[in-house]
């Protein structure tokens, strides 16, 4: 910015510009995050901040079976964001480099469903996979074959996170591929390269600050999944948002879902700070 | 295999996933249009009957309401907090920009219940009672960052030596951001405020705690679809599916035509 439109109050253009967004984040986002861990250190069953603090919400975690419900949310998300991967990577090299005048719209269809709450998605899978349903109904009339519902079976919270958080790994994983350059990619060929040479040389270590975005993305929206579980589970797995939320209404134990809430938030932080770290977000966005 | 192979496949490969994509919004267009009170397949009376009872219902015409004054309150501020926010974040050049890139990226990359969750206590510990005014609040914490990345694309693409043009001409500093900044960033604005309508319009994690006794649309799906089948959610499903699509078509329709009139 040049310096004579400077009128130097002590902040800086780009500071007083943000400022408006740094305080909403302090009150909205900071202090309830710390209100999160003030009351994770509450007796079992208060619902002030006034008493004096304690670890008895943590030792209760320990010592109880809420690891089982880490367990399957972490392993989830996992295989959420692994199958994301190979699901996405055509598309987004098809999106990048293929589709040409056909890639808004198709950018455009891929997000629609973005903007649909998830629990009215889930809803459609049940009504597609339920006894009597599109699926098992026309099997029946058709064919005459009458198979089990897969539905609420682990398998299908599976399908239902893919599904949910799918656009929030192609978008990322677009942006990333069309960020290798097409002379890189021709170069390494007239240089002799094979395809596999090409992809696993130039291709995805150039496209991988989208990649990690995308998978980072996926992987921290999964381990927050909780519709997935309940509509389409049936209770089948337990996610660990679900002990949170039991503990918060049912059970009337806010110190204790505060505490397996603060948990979850050290894994999820701890990862996001170590990903985003390594990444200049000018270069990913598009800063010329 | 041959690239014309190679390409083929991963066109069909986009395709079978955009029909896997579709396919729930199908599944729930063909129930909603079922005159019997149980959705069976195929099916064998056809009928807008549902339609005409869900909308005749107060109580969703209640619903439409709460949920069309969240979205539109997160969208006007979310807007403006996210403007100045995505010049800081791409425009300026200062000390603490890689510091705020990182603070406006936080919120988006966390878990939305535990935030919803994090949110309710803040309210219960401050004494403010959930309603529909604490939700517009929890949605612009997710909604804001998401507004100020879409925004801040645009602004990557902003030559600031128009602005310096403007300046050496003698323009002042409001008539810069009027006539300069604001017209040249206008297509991200307008993005921006789609997808802070839409995000609060389709939000379920973060209303889910914080709207106290005012439902959203989907909160109330959500209530009715753990409780048991009623065909009236399939028609408000449809109608939430339908409303997003058309709103982007539109949008994308209005954007395609206005760069046709400036070529």
């Amino acid at each position: 910015m040049a310096a004579p439109h400077e009128t130097g109050k002590g902040l800086s253009q780009g500071a007083r510009n943000a400022l408006p967004l740094i305080l909403f984040m302090i009150i909205g986002f900071a202090a309830p995050l710390l209100a999160v861990i003030a009351y994770s250190f509450m007796p079992p069953r208060s619902f002030g901040l006034t008493h004096a603090p304690t670890l008895d919400n943590y030792a209760d975690i320990f010592t109880s079976n809420s690891y089982i419900s880490f367990g399957w949310s972490m392993l989830f998300a996992a295989l959420t964001v692994a199958l994301l991967a190979l699901i996405c990577y055509p598309i987004a090299y098809g999106m990048a480099r293929l589709f040409g005048r056909w890639s808004p719209i198709l950018t455009l269809l891929f997000t629609i469903p973005l903007f649909v709450s998830e629990n009215v998605r889930l809803y459609g899978w049940i009504l597609f996979l339920i006894k009597n349903g599109v699926l098992l109904g026309t099997l029946k009339s058709w064919f005459g074959i009458e198979p089990e519902s897969i539905l609420f079976t682990p398998g299908v919270v599976l399908l239902g996170m893919v599904y949910v958080y799918l656009p929030f790994m192609l978008f990322p994983m677009t942006l990333g591929v069309s960020m290798v350059p097409n002379e890189t990619r021709e170069a390494a060929r007239d240089l002799g390269a094979s395809r596999w040479q090409v992809f696993r040389e130039v291709e995805l270590p150039l496209s991988m600050p989208g990649i990690m975005i995308g998978l980072l993305l996926t992987f921290v929206l999964a381990v927050g999944a909780i519709a997935e579980a309940k509509v389409l589970g049936g209770q089948t797995i337990i996610p660990i948002t679900h002990d949170i939320e039991i503990a918060f209404t049912y059970a009337q134990n806010w110190p204790l879902g505060a505490a397996l809430a603060v948990l979850l938030m050290i894994v999820v932080g701890t990862l996001v700070m170590l990903v985003l770290k390594r990444f200049d977000l000018d270069a990913i966005l598009g800063k010329r | 295999m041959t690239d014309r192979g190679r390409r083929a496949l991963i066109w069909a490969w986009t395709l079978a996933v955009l029909v896997f994509l579709y396919l729930p919004a199908l599944c729930i267009l063909l129930a909603s249009l079922t005159a019997s009170r149980y959705f069976l397949f195929p099916i064998q009376k056809w009928g807008f009957d549902w339609w005409r009872k869900t909308f005749e219902s107060l109580e969703i015409r209640q619903l439409f309401a709460n949920s069309i004054t969240i979205a539109f309150c997160v969208m006007v501020i979310a807007v403006v907090i996210a403007f100045f926010g995505a010049l800081a974040f791409a425009r300026y050049n200062w000390k603490g920009r890689t510091v705020f890139q990182k603070i406006v990226l936080l919120p988006i990359f966390f878990p939305q219940s535990v935030l919803g969750l994090a949110l309710l206590l803040w309210f219960n510990a401050v004494g403010i009672q959930t309603s529909w005014m604490t939700a517009i609040f929890a949605h612009l914490v997710w909604i804001i960052p998401v507004v100020t990345l879409v925004i801040s694309i645009q602004v990557y693409s902003f030559d600031p030596a128009l602005e310096e043009a403007a300046f050496d001409l003698g323009a002042s500093r409001w008539q810069v951001f009027r006539e300069v900044t604001l017209p040249v960033l206008l297509p991200g604005i307008v993005s921006g405020a789609f997808f802070a309508f839409l995000l609060s319009w389709g939000n379920f994690p973060l209303s889910l705690f914080t709207t106290g006794a005012d439902a959203t649309i989907p909160k109330y799906l959500y209530a009715k679809m753990v409780a048991g089948y009623t065909p009236g959610v399939p028609v408000l499903g449809t109608v939430s599916t339908f409303g997003a699509a058309l709103l982007l078509l539109g949008g994308y329709w209005l954007v395609t035509l206005r760069r046709r009139a400036q070529s």
